[in-house]
Protein backbone atom coordinates (compact mmCIF):
# COMPACT_ATOMS: atom_id res chain seq x y z
CA UNK A 1 0.00 0.00 0.00
CA UNK A 2 1.60 3.28 -0.97
CA UNK A 3 1.23 5.97 1.80
CA UNK A 4 -1.61 9.01 1.68
CA UNK A 5 0.10 12.01 0.30
CA UNK A 6 -3.38 13.40 0.84
CA UNK A 7 -5.65 11.39 2.68
CA UNK A 8 -2.88 11.83 5.10
CA UNK A 9 -5.43 11.63 8.24
CA UNK A 10 -5.31 7.81 7.45
CA UNK A 11 -1.88 7.20 8.29
CA UNK A 12 -1.66 5.49 12.09
CA UNK A 13 -1.32 8.43 14.48
CA UNK A 14 -2.46 11.24 12.16
CA UNK A 15 -6.31 10.88 12.93
CA UNK A 16 -6.25 14.15 14.31
CA UNK A 17 -4.51 16.34 11.89
CA UNK A 18 -7.73 18.33 11.37
CA UNK A 19 -6.79 19.50 14.88
CA UNK A 20 -4.16 22.55 14.48
CA UNK A 21 -2.04 21.58 16.91
CA UNK A 22 -1.31 18.12 15.49
CA UNK A 23 -1.20 19.17 11.73
CA UNK A 24 1.81 21.49 12.81
CA UNK A 25 3.20 18.72 15.38
CA UNK A 26 3.27 16.16 12.03
CA UNK A 27 4.93 19.12 10.29
CA UNK A 28 2.25 21.25 9.05
CA UNK A 29 2.72 24.89 7.72
CA UNK A 30 6.47 24.34 7.36
CA UNK A 31 6.20 24.56 3.51
CA UNK A 32 4.03 27.63 3.85
CA UNK A 33 6.64 28.77 6.04
CA UNK A 34 9.47 27.97 3.58
CA UNK A 35 7.54 29.20 0.43
CA UNK A 36 6.66 32.67 2.40
CA UNK A 37 9.97 33.58 4.40
CA UNK A 38 12.64 32.33 1.50
CA UNK A 39 11.54 31.37 -1.88
CA UNK A 40 10.52 34.09 -4.77
CA UNK A 41 6.87 33.21 -6.24
CA UNK A 42 8.46 32.01 -9.61
CA UNK A 43 10.31 30.08 -7.63
CA UNK A 44 6.96 28.11 -6.64
CA UNK A 45 5.65 28.11 -9.94
CA UNK A 46 8.80 26.54 -11.19
CA UNK A 47 8.75 23.61 -8.42
CA UNK A 48 5.29 22.86 -9.04
CA UNK A 49 5.42 22.62 -13.00
CA UNK A 50 8.51 20.44 -12.10
CA UNK A 51 6.91 17.96 -10.00
CA UNK A 52 4.27 17.93 -13.03
CA UNK A 53 1.07 18.21 -10.43
CA UNK A 54 -2.00 17.78 -12.83
CA UNK A 55 -5.83 19.36 -11.98
CA UNK A 56 -7.53 16.97 -9.78
CA UNK A 57 -10.94 18.50 -10.28
CA UNK A 58 -11.49 16.44 -13.88
CA UNK A 59 -9.56 18.11 -17.07
CA UNK A 60 -5.98 16.96 -15.38
CA UNK A 61 -4.27 20.22 -16.83
CA UNK A 62 -0.87 21.00 -15.30
CA UNK A 63 -1.28 23.15 -12.24
CA UNK A 64 1.90 25.27 -12.44
CA UNK A 65 1.72 25.89 -16.23
CA UNK A 66 -2.21 27.03 -15.35
CA UNK A 67 -0.11 29.70 -12.33
CA UNK A 68 2.56 30.60 -15.35
CA UNK A 69 -0.04 32.01 -17.21
CA UNK A 70 -1.53 34.86 -15.09
CA UNK A 71 -1.46 38.18 -16.86
CA UNK A 72 0.77 40.96 -15.07
CA UNK A 73 -2.51 42.63 -13.74
CA UNK A 74 -2.86 43.21 -9.45
CA UNK A 75 -4.94 42.53 -7.49
CA UNK A 76 -4.77 38.73 -8.57
CA UNK A 77 -7.20 36.17 -6.76
CA UNK A 78 -7.07 32.58 -6.19
CA UNK A 79 -10.10 30.30 -5.96
CA UNK A 80 -10.45 26.71 -4.56
CA UNK A 81 -13.02 24.60 -6.26
CA UNK A 82 -14.70 22.72 -3.57
CA UNK A 83 -18.18 22.50 -5.29
CA UNK A 84 -17.63 18.84 -5.85
CA UNK A 85 -21.17 17.88 -7.21
CA UNK A 86 -20.25 15.32 -9.80
CA UNK A 87 -22.27 12.36 -8.98
CA UNK A 88 -19.78 9.76 -7.43
CA UNK A 89 -17.32 12.12 -6.23
CA UNK A 90 -16.90 12.69 -2.75
CA UNK A 91 -13.57 13.39 -2.35
CA UNK A 92 -12.87 17.07 -1.70
CA UNK A 93 -15.34 16.66 1.28
CA UNK A 94 -13.28 13.80 3.07
CA UNK A 95 -10.05 15.84 2.44
CA UNK A 96 -11.84 19.02 4.09
CA UNK A 97 -13.46 17.23 6.85
CA UNK A 98 -10.57 15.24 7.82
CA UNK A 99 -7.01 16.99 6.66
CA UNK A 100 -8.40 20.78 6.25
CA UNK A 101 -5.21 22.29 7.19
CA UNK A 102 -3.11 20.68 4.53
CA UNK A 103 -5.93 22.16 1.93
CA UNK A 104 -5.50 25.39 3.09
CA UNK A 105 -2.12 25.24 3.35
CA UNK A 106 -1.85 24.20 -0.29
CA UNK A 107 -4.66 27.33 -0.84
CA UNK A 108 -2.12 29.66 0.99
CA UNK A 109 0.63 28.71 -0.44
CA UNK A 110 -0.81 28.82 -4.15
CA UNK A 111 -1.70 32.06 -3.20
CA UNK A 112 1.24 33.38 -2.72
CA UNK A 113 2.36 32.05 -5.62
CA UNK A 114 -0.12 33.59 -7.47
CA UNK A 115 0.76 37.37 -5.09
CA UNK A 116 -2.70 37.22 -4.48
CA UNK A 117 -4.24 38.98 -1.19
CA UNK A 118 -7.34 37.39 -0.94
CA UNK A 119 -8.58 33.97 -1.51
CA UNK A 120 -12.06 32.03 -2.09
CA UNK A 121 -13.07 28.72 -1.47
CA UNK A 122 -16.48 28.03 -3.40
CA UNK A 123 -17.94 25.23 -1.39
CA UNK A 124 -21.32 23.43 -2.58
CA UNK A 125 -24.44 25.11 -0.47
CA UNK A 126 -25.02 21.29 0.92
CA UNK A 127 -21.02 21.42 2.51
CA UNK A 128 -22.86 23.79 5.52
CA UNK A 129 -21.30 22.17 8.61
CA UNK A 130 -17.97 21.96 6.55
CA UNK A 131 -18.19 25.48 5.51
CA UNK A 132 -18.92 26.73 9.30
CA UNK A 133 -15.96 24.84 10.48
CA UNK A 134 -13.55 26.19 8.04
CA UNK A 135 -14.95 29.85 9.03
CA UNK A 136 -13.41 28.37 12.95
CA UNK A 137 -10.10 26.68 11.55
CA UNK A 138 -9.35 30.28 9.25
CA UNK A 139 -10.26 32.07 12.44
CA UNK A 140 -7.34 29.79 13.47
CA UNK A 141 -4.73 30.13 11.16
CA UNK A 142 -5.42 34.17 11.49
CA UNK A 143 -5.19 34.14 15.54
CA UNK A 144 -1.81 31.97 14.87
CA UNK A 145 -0.60 34.75 12.26
CA UNK A 146 -0.48 32.57 9.10
CA UNK A 147 -3.07 34.29 7.79
CA UNK A 148 -4.02 38.48 7.69
CA UNK A 149 -1.63 41.16 7.86
CA UNK A 150 2.28 40.70 7.64
CA UNK A 151 1.97 36.89 7.61
CA UNK A 152 5.18 35.21 9.67
CA UNK A 153 6.54 38.85 9.53
CA UNK A 154 6.64 39.37 6.43
CA UNK A 155 5.45 42.17 3.68
CA UNK A 156 2.97 39.73 2.28
CA UNK A 157 -0.36 39.43 3.55
CA UNK A 158 -3.49 36.87 2.84
CA UNK A 159 -6.67 36.71 3.41
CA UNK A 160 -9.31 33.56 2.96
CA UNK A 161 -12.75 33.20 3.06
CA UNK A 162 -15.15 30.32 1.79
CA UNK A 163 -17.97 30.94 -0.35
CA UNK A 164 -21.23 28.83 -0.17
CA UNK A 165 -22.85 28.19 -3.55
CA UNK A 166 -26.65 27.22 -3.25
CA UNK A 167 -26.76 23.78 -5.32
CA UNK A 168 -26.19 23.97 -8.82
CA UNK A 169 -23.45 21.28 -10.58
CA UNK A 170 -22.58 24.14 -13.13
CA UNK A 171 -20.70 26.04 -10.60
CA UNK A 172 -18.04 23.53 -10.76
CA UNK A 173 -17.13 24.81 -14.13
CA UNK A 174 -14.46 27.81 -13.16
CA UNK A 175 -15.96 30.12 -15.00
CA UNK A 176 -19.72 29.38 -13.55
CA UNK A 177 -18.05 29.18 -10.26
CA UNK A 178 -16.34 32.83 -10.86
CA UNK A 179 -19.69 34.39 -11.69
CA UNK A 180 -21.79 32.76 -8.38
CA UNK A 181 -19.02 34.05 -6.27
CA UNK A 182 -19.67 37.75 -8.47
CA UNK A 183 -23.40 37.28 -6.88
CA UNK A 184 -24.39 36.53 -10.58
CA UNK A 185 -26.40 33.49 -11.90
CA UNK A 186 -23.84 30.42 -12.42
CA UNK A 187 -23.62 30.66 -16.04
CA UNK A 188 -20.63 29.65 -18.53
CA UNK A 189 -18.53 32.73 -19.52
CA UNK A 190 -17.49 32.38 -23.22
CA UNK A 191 -13.63 31.44 -23.45
CA UNK A 192 -11.06 32.94 -23.83
CA UNK A 193 -10.70 35.27 -21.70
CA UNK A 194 -9.95 32.53 -19.63
CA UNK A 195 -9.66 33.15 -15.74
CA UNK A 196 -5.80 33.45 -15.78
CA UNK A 197 -6.37 36.56 -17.64
CA UNK A 198 -9.73 37.66 -16.59
CA UNK A 199 -11.27 36.01 -13.84
CA UNK A 200 -12.84 36.88 -10.28
CA UNK A 201 -13.89 40.73 -11.00
CA UNK A 202 -12.15 40.56 -14.30
CA UNK A 203 -8.69 40.08 -12.62
CA UNK A 204 -6.20 37.29 -13.56
CA UNK A 205 -7.43 34.47 -11.46
CA UNK A 206 -6.23 31.45 -10.53
CA UNK A 207 -9.15 28.33 -9.82
CA UNK A 208 -7.69 24.99 -8.33
CA UNK A 209 -9.52 21.92 -7.19
CA UNK A 210 -9.79 21.21 -3.42
CA UNK A 211 -7.55 17.95 -3.94
CA UNK A 212 -4.83 19.47 -6.61
CA UNK A 213 -4.57 22.33 -3.75
CA UNK A 214 -3.60 19.57 -1.14
CA UNK A 215 -1.23 18.12 -3.37
CA UNK A 216 1.03 21.29 -2.32
CA UNK A 217 2.75 21.02 0.86
CA UNK A 218 3.76 17.48 0.21
CA UNK A 219 5.44 18.94 -2.83
CA UNK A 220 7.04 21.87 -1.18
CA UNK A 221 8.21 19.77 1.59
CA UNK A 222 9.36 16.95 -0.53
CA UNK A 223 10.67 18.22 -3.66
CA UNK A 224 9.76 17.63 -6.92
CA UNK A 225 11.47 14.92 -7.88
CA UNK A 226 10.17 12.82 -4.70
CA UNK A 227 6.11 13.29 -6.08
CA UNK A 228 7.68 12.13 -9.54
CA UNK A 229 8.31 8.87 -7.93
CA UNK A 230 4.59 8.03 -7.55
CA UNK A 231 2.22 7.95 -10.22
CA UNK A 232 3.53 7.65 -13.99
CA UNK A 233 5.60 9.64 -16.00
CA UNK A 234 2.52 11.32 -17.41
CA UNK A 235 0.65 11.74 -14.62
CA UNK A 236 2.37 11.96 -11.15
CA UNK A 237 1.69 11.36 -7.69
CA UNK A 238 -1.31 9.90 -6.26
CA UNK A 239 -4.90 10.13 -6.60
CA UNK A 240 -7.90 9.77 -4.93
CA UNK A 241 -10.65 7.69 -6.50
CA UNK A 242 -14.39 7.24 -4.91
CA UNK A 243 -15.48 4.16 -5.73
CA UNK A 244 -19.55 3.73 -5.75
CA UNK A 245 -22.74 1.71 -6.54
CA UNK A 246 -22.41 -1.89 -6.87
CA UNK A 247 -18.77 -2.10 -5.27
CA UNK A 248 -18.16 -4.46 -2.16
CA UNK A 249 -16.39 -1.49 0.09
CA UNK A 250 -17.42 2.06 -1.23
CA UNK A 251 -15.43 4.51 -0.64
CA UNK A 252 -12.18 6.71 -1.06
CA UNK A 253 -8.97 5.17 -1.91
CA UNK A 254 -5.80 7.07 -2.56
CA UNK A 255 -3.60 5.09 -4.81
CA UNK A 256 -0.62 6.07 -7.50
CA UNK A 257 -1.79 6.55 -10.77
CA UNK A 258 -0.86 3.89 -12.98
CA UNK A 259 -2.78 1.36 -11.17
CA UNK A 260 -5.31 -1.14 -13.10
CA UNK A 261 -9.04 -0.94 -13.35
CA UNK A 262 -8.71 -4.53 -11.70
CA UNK A 263 -6.45 -3.88 -9.13
CA UNK A 264 -8.38 -1.47 -7.69
CA UNK A 265 -11.98 -3.16 -7.60
CA UNK A 266 -10.87 -6.20 -6.90
CA UNK A 267 -7.82 -6.03 -5.14
CA UNK A 268 -8.62 -3.33 -2.89
CA UNK A 269 -12.49 -2.29 -2.42
CA UNK A 270 -13.60 -6.50 -2.19
CA UNK A 271 -14.52 -6.93 -5.47
CA UNK A 272 -18.82 -6.64 -6.09
CA UNK A 273 -21.25 -6.68 -3.89
CA UNK A 274 -23.07 -10.05 -3.70
CA UNK A 275 -20.24 -11.88 -5.67
CA UNK A 276 -22.06 -10.85 -8.56
CA UNK A 277 -20.33 -9.75 -12.25
CA UNK A 278 -19.20 -6.46 -12.74
CA UNK A 279 -21.09 -5.59 -16.33
CA UNK A 280 -20.12 -1.50 -16.51
CA UNK A 281 -17.98 1.27 -15.21
CA UNK A 282 -18.61 4.76 -15.17
CA UNK A 283 -15.27 6.22 -14.82
CA UNK A 284 -15.66 9.74 -14.51
CA UNK A 285 -19.17 10.07 -12.59
CA UNK A 286 -21.91 11.12 -14.89
CA UNK A 287 -20.14 12.99 -17.21
CA UNK A 288 -18.12 10.64 -19.63
CA UNK A 289 -18.95 7.53 -21.65
CA UNK A 290 -19.68 4.09 -20.08
CA UNK A 291 -16.71 1.30 -20.07
CA UNK A 292 -18.39 -2.65 -20.45
CA UNK A 293 -16.35 -4.33 -18.29
CA UNK A 294 -14.20 -6.24 -20.39
CA UNK A 295 -10.47 -7.71 -19.60
CA UNK A 296 -9.02 -4.99 -21.65
CA UNK A 297 -10.77 -2.13 -19.80
CA UNK A 298 -10.06 -3.68 -16.33
CA UNK A 299 -6.24 -4.22 -17.00
CA UNK A 300 -6.47 -0.38 -18.12
CA UNK A 301 -4.16 1.32 -15.95
CA UNK A 302 -5.93 4.36 -14.18
CA UNK A 303 -3.98 7.92 -15.87
CA UNK A 304 -6.13 10.14 -17.67
CA UNK A 305 -4.15 9.06 -20.67
CA UNK A 306 -4.63 5.40 -20.41
CA UNK A 307 -8.60 5.93 -19.91
CA UNK A 308 -9.16 8.49 -22.38
CA UNK A 309 -7.33 6.09 -24.80
CA UNK A 310 -10.64 3.56 -24.32
CA UNK A 311 -12.85 7.12 -25.29
CA UNK A 312 -13.39 7.86 -21.92
CA UNK A 313 -12.33 10.19 -18.94
CA UNK A 314 -10.60 9.43 -15.34
CA UNK A 315 -11.93 12.81 -14.72
CA UNK A 316 -12.27 13.35 -11.39
CA UNK A 317 -12.23 9.42 -11.01
CA UNK A 318 -15.74 9.20 -9.12
CA UNK A 319 -15.94 5.22 -10.39
CA UNK A 320 -19.52 4.29 -10.42
CA UNK A 321 -19.76 0.35 -10.74
CA UNK A 322 -22.45 -1.75 -11.87
CA UNK A 323 -23.42 -5.48 -11.59
CA UNK A 324 -25.17 -7.53 -14.25
CA UNK A 325 -28.49 -6.63 -12.83
CA UNK A 326 -28.34 -3.06 -13.62
CA UNK A 327 -30.47 -1.53 -16.77
CA UNK A 328 -28.07 0.89 -19.20
CA UNK A 329 -31.25 2.07 -20.30
CA UNK A 330 -32.11 2.82 -16.88
CA UNK A 331 -28.48 4.40 -16.17
CA UNK A 332 -28.63 6.68 -19.38
CA UNK A 333 -32.35 8.14 -17.75
CA UNK A 334 -30.57 8.50 -14.48
CA UNK A 335 -27.97 10.61 -16.04
CA UNK A 336 -29.91 12.57 -18.37
CA UNK A 337 -32.44 13.33 -15.55
CA UNK A 338 -29.78 14.66 -13.78
CA UNK A 339 -28.16 16.90 -16.59
CA UNK A 340 -31.95 18.44 -18.10
CA UNK A 341 -32.15 19.73 -13.88
CA UNK A 342 -28.47 20.97 -13.86
CA UNK A 343 -28.26 22.25 -17.07
CA UNK A 344 -28.02 26.47 -16.21
CA UNK A 345 -30.12 27.16 -19.70
CA UNK A 346 -27.55 29.33 -21.39
CA UNK A 347 -27.36 27.43 -24.21
CA UNK A 348 -30.30 26.06 -26.58
CA UNK A 349 -28.77 22.30 -27.62
CA UNK A 350 -27.92 21.71 -23.71
CA UNK A 351 -31.40 23.15 -22.52
CA UNK A 352 -33.41 21.50 -24.96
CA UNK A 353 -31.78 18.68 -25.46
CA UNK A 354 -31.46 17.50 -22.66
CA UNK A 355 -35.24 17.88 -21.99
CA UNK A 356 -35.94 16.09 -24.97
CA UNK A 357 -33.55 12.76 -24.34
CA UNK A 358 -34.96 12.56 -20.87
CA UNK A 359 -39.07 12.73 -22.64
CA UNK A 360 -37.68 9.56 -24.63
CA UNK A 361 -35.89 8.16 -21.94
CA UNK A 362 -38.56 8.34 -19.99
CA UNK A 363 -40.54 6.77 -22.11
CA UNK A 364 -37.95 3.72 -23.17
CA UNK A 365 -38.58 2.81 -19.12
CA UNK A 366 -42.28 2.47 -19.59
CA UNK A 367 -42.66 0.43 -22.86
CA UNK A 368 -43.52 2.52 -25.54
CA UNK A 369 -41.22 2.95 -28.06
CA UNK A 370 -40.45 1.87 -31.59
CA UNK A 371 -37.06 1.47 -33.08
CA UNK A 372 -37.03 4.67 -34.71
CA UNK A 373 -37.23 6.31 -31.29
CA UNK A 374 -34.02 4.98 -30.37
CA UNK A 375 -33.10 6.40 -33.67
CA UNK A 376 -34.05 9.58 -32.75
CA UNK A 377 -32.61 10.05 -29.32
CA UNK A 378 -29.47 9.23 -31.06
CA UNK A 379 -30.15 11.82 -33.40
CA UNK A 380 -31.14 14.19 -30.50
CA UNK A 381 -27.43 13.39 -29.06
CA UNK A 382 -25.75 14.46 -31.84
CA UNK A 383 -27.53 17.80 -31.90
CA UNK A 384 -26.03 18.82 -28.67
CA UNK A 385 -22.65 17.53 -28.76
CA UNK A 386 -19.91 19.91 -29.10
CA UNK A 387 -22.55 22.71 -29.42
CA UNK A 388 -22.45 24.17 -26.22
CA UNK A 389 -20.48 27.23 -24.42
CA UNK A 390 -19.25 24.32 -21.48
CA UNK A 391 -18.62 20.67 -21.61
CA UNK A 392 -21.92 20.00 -19.60
CA UNK A 393 -23.71 19.00 -22.93
CA UNK A 394 -21.45 17.11 -23.93
CA UNK A 395 -21.29 15.20 -20.81
CA UNK A 396 -24.80 14.95 -21.14
CA UNK A 397 -24.60 12.70 -24.32
CA UNK A 398 -21.76 10.77 -23.01
CA UNK A 399 -23.93 8.38 -21.27
CA UNK A 400 -26.81 7.86 -23.50
CA UNK A 401 -24.14 6.98 -26.65
CA UNK A 402 -21.69 4.82 -24.90
CA UNK A 403 -25.10 3.09 -23.59
CA UNK A 404 -26.56 2.50 -27.35
CA UNK A 405 -23.72 1.52 -29.00
CA UNK A 406 -22.18 -0.76 -26.01
CA UNK A 407 -25.48 -2.15 -24.63
CA UNK A 408 -28.56 -2.19 -27.69
CA UNK A 409 -30.31 -5.49 -25.62
CA UNK A 410 -30.82 -2.85 -22.73
CA UNK A 411 -32.81 -0.50 -25.05
CA UNK A 412 -34.55 -2.85 -27.53
CA UNK A 413 -35.66 -4.95 -24.58
CA UNK A 414 -38.10 -1.70 -23.90
CA UNK A 415 -39.55 -2.58 -27.33
CA UNK A 416 -42.87 -2.30 -28.36
CA UNK A 417 -43.94 -6.05 -28.42
CA UNK A 418 -40.34 -7.08 -27.01
CA UNK A 419 -40.91 -10.09 -25.12
CA UNK A 420 -40.35 -9.16 -21.67
CA UNK A 421 -37.03 -10.48 -20.52
CA UNK A 422 -34.01 -8.83 -18.90
CA UNK A 423 -31.67 -8.11 -21.32
CA UNK A 424 -28.43 -9.98 -21.61
CA UNK A 425 -26.01 -7.56 -20.85
CA UNK A 426 -22.62 -7.64 -23.72
CA UNK A 427 -20.16 -9.53 -23.94
CA UNK A 428 -18.00 -8.99 -20.92
CA UNK A 429 -15.05 -10.38 -19.27
CA UNK A 430 -15.22 -12.88 -16.24
CA UNK A 431 -13.96 -10.98 -13.32
CA UNK A 432 -15.25 -12.94 -10.08
CA UNK A 433 -11.68 -13.37 -9.24
CA UNK A 434 -10.06 -11.45 -6.81
CA UNK A 435 -6.36 -10.04 -7.72
CA UNK A 436 -4.35 -8.90 -4.76
CA UNK B 1 -41.38 43.36 9.89
CA UNK B 2 -37.81 43.87 11.37
CA UNK B 3 -35.13 43.93 8.61
CA UNK B 4 -32.09 41.81 8.49
CA UNK B 5 -29.87 44.71 9.60
CA UNK B 6 -31.91 45.01 12.41
CA UNK B 7 -31.92 41.45 13.15
CA UNK B 8 -28.57 40.20 12.15
CA UNK B 9 -26.35 43.64 11.77
CA UNK B 10 -22.83 41.61 13.01
CA UNK B 11 -23.48 39.41 10.04
CA UNK B 12 -24.34 41.55 7.56
CA UNK B 13 -21.37 43.51 8.23
CA UNK B 14 -19.08 40.60 8.47
CA UNK B 15 -20.36 39.00 5.08
CA UNK B 16 -19.65 42.51 3.37
CA UNK B 17 -16.50 42.44 4.49
CA UNK B 18 -15.33 39.11 3.00
CA UNK B 19 -16.05 40.94 -0.69
CA UNK B 20 -14.19 43.83 -2.27
CA UNK B 21 -16.10 47.41 -1.24
CA UNK B 22 -16.87 48.08 -5.35
CA UNK B 23 -18.14 44.34 -5.57
CA UNK B 24 -21.06 44.59 -2.71
CA UNK B 25 -23.27 41.83 -5.10
CA UNK B 26 -20.95 39.00 -4.19
CA UNK B 27 -22.80 39.25 -1.10
CA UNK B 28 -26.48 38.12 -2.06
CA UNK B 29 -26.00 34.45 -1.81
CA UNK B 30 -24.68 34.59 1.75
CA UNK B 31 -27.32 37.05 2.64
CA UNK B 32 -29.88 35.31 1.12
CA UNK B 33 -29.48 32.57 3.46
CA UNK B 34 -29.70 34.84 6.01
CA UNK B 35 -33.19 36.43 4.82
CA UNK B 36 -34.23 32.71 4.35
CA UNK B 37 -33.07 31.46 8.35
CA UNK B 38 -36.47 33.08 10.05
CA UNK B 39 -38.96 31.29 7.71
CA UNK B 40 -36.91 28.88 5.98
CA UNK B 41 -37.94 30.74 2.39
CA UNK B 42 -36.93 33.72 1.12
CA UNK B 43 -40.17 36.44 2.09
CA UNK B 44 -40.08 39.11 -0.76
CA UNK B 45 -39.80 42.22 0.97
CA UNK B 46 -36.53 40.40 1.70
CA UNK B 47 -35.40 40.97 -1.81
CA UNK B 48 -35.81 44.83 -1.56
CA UNK B 49 -33.58 44.75 1.05
CA UNK B 50 -30.88 42.32 0.11
CA UNK B 51 -30.64 44.63 -3.62
CA UNK B 52 -30.51 47.05 -1.85
CA UNK B 53 -27.38 45.82 0.30
CA UNK B 54 -25.90 44.60 -2.81
CA UNK B 55 -26.87 47.56 -4.69
CA UNK B 56 -28.63 45.49 -7.46
CA UNK B 57 -32.16 45.65 -8.78
CA UNK B 58 -35.02 43.35 -6.82
CA UNK B 59 -35.19 41.45 -9.86
CA UNK B 60 -31.80 40.63 -9.99
CA UNK B 61 -31.59 39.34 -6.57
CA UNK B 62 -35.03 36.88 -7.39
CA UNK B 63 -33.33 35.72 -10.29
CA UNK B 64 -30.73 34.40 -8.01
CA UNK B 65 -33.20 33.20 -5.74
CA UNK B 66 -34.85 30.91 -8.65
CA UNK B 67 -31.62 30.08 -10.10
CA UNK B 68 -30.49 28.65 -7.49
CA UNK B 69 -32.00 24.87 -5.67
CA UNK B 70 -31.67 25.77 -1.83
CA UNK B 71 -33.13 28.98 -1.56
CA UNK B 72 -37.12 28.80 -2.13
CA UNK B 73 -39.48 31.42 -2.79
CA UNK B 74 -42.48 29.87 -1.23
CA UNK B 75 -42.97 28.87 2.32
CA UNK B 76 -42.55 24.95 2.79
CA UNK B 77 -42.09 22.31 5.41
CA UNK B 78 -39.86 23.72 8.43
CA UNK B 79 -37.80 21.07 7.66
CA UNK B 80 -37.06 19.91 4.00
CA UNK B 81 -35.78 16.17 3.66
CA UNK B 82 -34.16 15.97 0.60
CA UNK B 83 -33.18 12.67 -0.34
CA UNK B 84 -30.32 11.87 -3.25
CA UNK B 85 -31.81 9.77 -5.51
CA UNK B 86 -29.30 10.17 -7.91
CA UNK B 87 -27.46 6.87 -10.09
CA UNK B 88 -24.57 6.39 -7.00
CA UNK B 89 -27.35 6.09 -4.45
CA UNK B 90 -29.91 4.24 -6.80
CA UNK B 91 -27.76 1.50 -7.15
CA UNK B 92 -27.60 1.54 -3.60
CA UNK B 93 -31.35 1.73 -3.25
CA UNK B 94 -32.55 5.07 -2.57
CA UNK B 95 -35.54 4.82 -5.24
CA UNK B 96 -36.81 2.41 -2.86
CA UNK B 97 -35.93 4.44 0.30
CA UNK B 98 -37.48 7.17 -1.06
CA UNK B 99 -40.50 5.86 -1.92
CA UNK B 100 -40.97 4.13 1.56
CA UNK B 101 -40.39 7.43 3.25
CA UNK B 102 -43.44 9.20 1.60
CA UNK B 103 -45.56 5.91 2.22
CA UNK B 104 -44.97 6.52 5.89
CA UNK B 105 -45.01 10.50 5.67
CA UNK B 106 -48.47 9.90 3.76
CA UNK B 107 -47.26 12.40 1.02
CA UNK B 108 -46.48 12.62 -2.64
CA UNK B 109 -42.59 13.28 -3.36
CA UNK B 110 -42.35 17.26 -2.93
CA UNK B 111 -45.03 17.75 -1.05
CA UNK B 112 -45.63 18.62 2.69
CA UNK B 113 -47.19 16.61 5.58
CA UNK B 114 -50.59 17.82 6.81
CA UNK B 115 -48.97 19.46 9.83
CA UNK B 116 -46.68 21.59 7.90
CA UNK B 117 -43.46 20.04 9.90
CA UNK B 118 -42.15 18.26 6.51
CA UNK B 119 -41.90 18.49 2.44
CA UNK B 120 -39.34 15.50 1.39
CA UNK B 121 -37.74 16.17 -2.03
CA UNK B 122 -35.21 13.79 -4.55
CA UNK B 123 -32.47 16.07 -4.93
CA UNK B 124 -29.48 15.45 -6.79
CA UNK B 125 -25.97 14.10 -5.61
CA UNK B 126 -24.74 15.12 -2.57
CA UNK B 127 -21.26 14.02 -2.40
CA UNK B 128 -21.98 11.06 0.05
CA UNK B 129 -22.29 8.22 -2.93
CA UNK B 130 -20.22 5.68 -0.41
CA UNK B 131 -23.08 6.02 2.65
CA UNK B 132 -26.46 5.72 0.63
CA UNK B 133 -29.06 5.91 1.15
CA UNK B 134 -29.03 9.33 2.50
CA UNK B 135 -30.65 12.65 2.41
CA UNK B 136 -30.15 16.41 4.06
CA UNK B 137 -32.54 17.98 6.30
CA UNK B 138 -33.08 21.89 5.73
CA UNK B 139 -34.17 24.66 7.26
CA UNK B 140 -33.75 27.76 8.39
CA UNK B 141 -30.38 27.21 10.16
CA UNK B 142 -28.39 25.13 7.53
CA UNK B 143 -28.43 21.80 6.27
CA UNK B 144 -27.60 18.39 7.90
CA UNK B 145 -26.13 15.04 6.39
CA UNK B 146 -27.50 11.94 7.36
CA UNK B 147 -25.66 8.95 6.03
CA UNK B 148 -25.99 4.91 5.83
CA UNK B 149 -30.22 5.22 6.59
CA UNK B 150 -32.77 3.10 6.91
CA UNK B 151 -36.38 3.27 7.00
CA UNK B 152 -36.28 2.90 10.86
CA UNK B 153 -33.42 5.56 11.71
CA UNK B 154 -35.57 7.89 9.30
CA UNK B 155 -39.09 7.11 10.89
CA UNK B 156 -37.55 8.21 14.45
CA UNK B 157 -36.00 11.38 12.62
CA UNK B 158 -39.31 12.45 11.70
CA UNK B 159 -40.87 12.01 14.73
CA UNK B 160 -37.83 14.04 16.35
CA UNK B 161 -39.02 16.54 13.77
CA UNK B 162 -42.77 16.57 14.31
CA UNK B 163 -42.69 16.50 17.91
CA UNK B 164 -40.73 19.61 17.63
Amino acid sequence: MTEHVVLRHRQPGLENINQLAAYQASGGFEAYRTVVTSMTPQAVIDLIKASGLRGRGGAGFPTGVKWSFLSNRFPRYVVANSDESEPGTFKDREIMERNPFQFLEGLMIASYAAQASTAYNYLRGEFWELAARLDAQIAELHAAGLLGKNVLGTQYSLAVHNHLGAGAYICGEESALLESIEGKLGQPRLKPPFPADRGLYGQPTVVNNTETLANIPPIVARGAEWYRTLGTESSPGTKVMCLSGHVANAGNYEVPFGITFRELIFGLAGGIRGGRTLKAILPSGASAPILAATDKVLDTRLTYEDVAALGSQLGSASIILMDETVDMSWVALKTTHFFKHESCGKCTPCREGTYWMTHILDRVQAGGVQATDLALLSDVTQQIGGKCLCPLGDFATSAVVSSLKLFPADYEQHLMGAAAVPAKPAARAKVAQPVS
Amino acid sequence: MMSLQQKYPDEVAAILARYPADNKRSAVMPLLYLAQRAENYVPAAALDEVAALCEIAPTQVASIVGFYTLYYDKPGGRHRIQVCTDLPCALRGADDFAAKLCAHLGVEMGATTADGKVTVEAVMCLAACDRAPMFQVQNGAGLTFHENQTLESVKALVAKLQAE
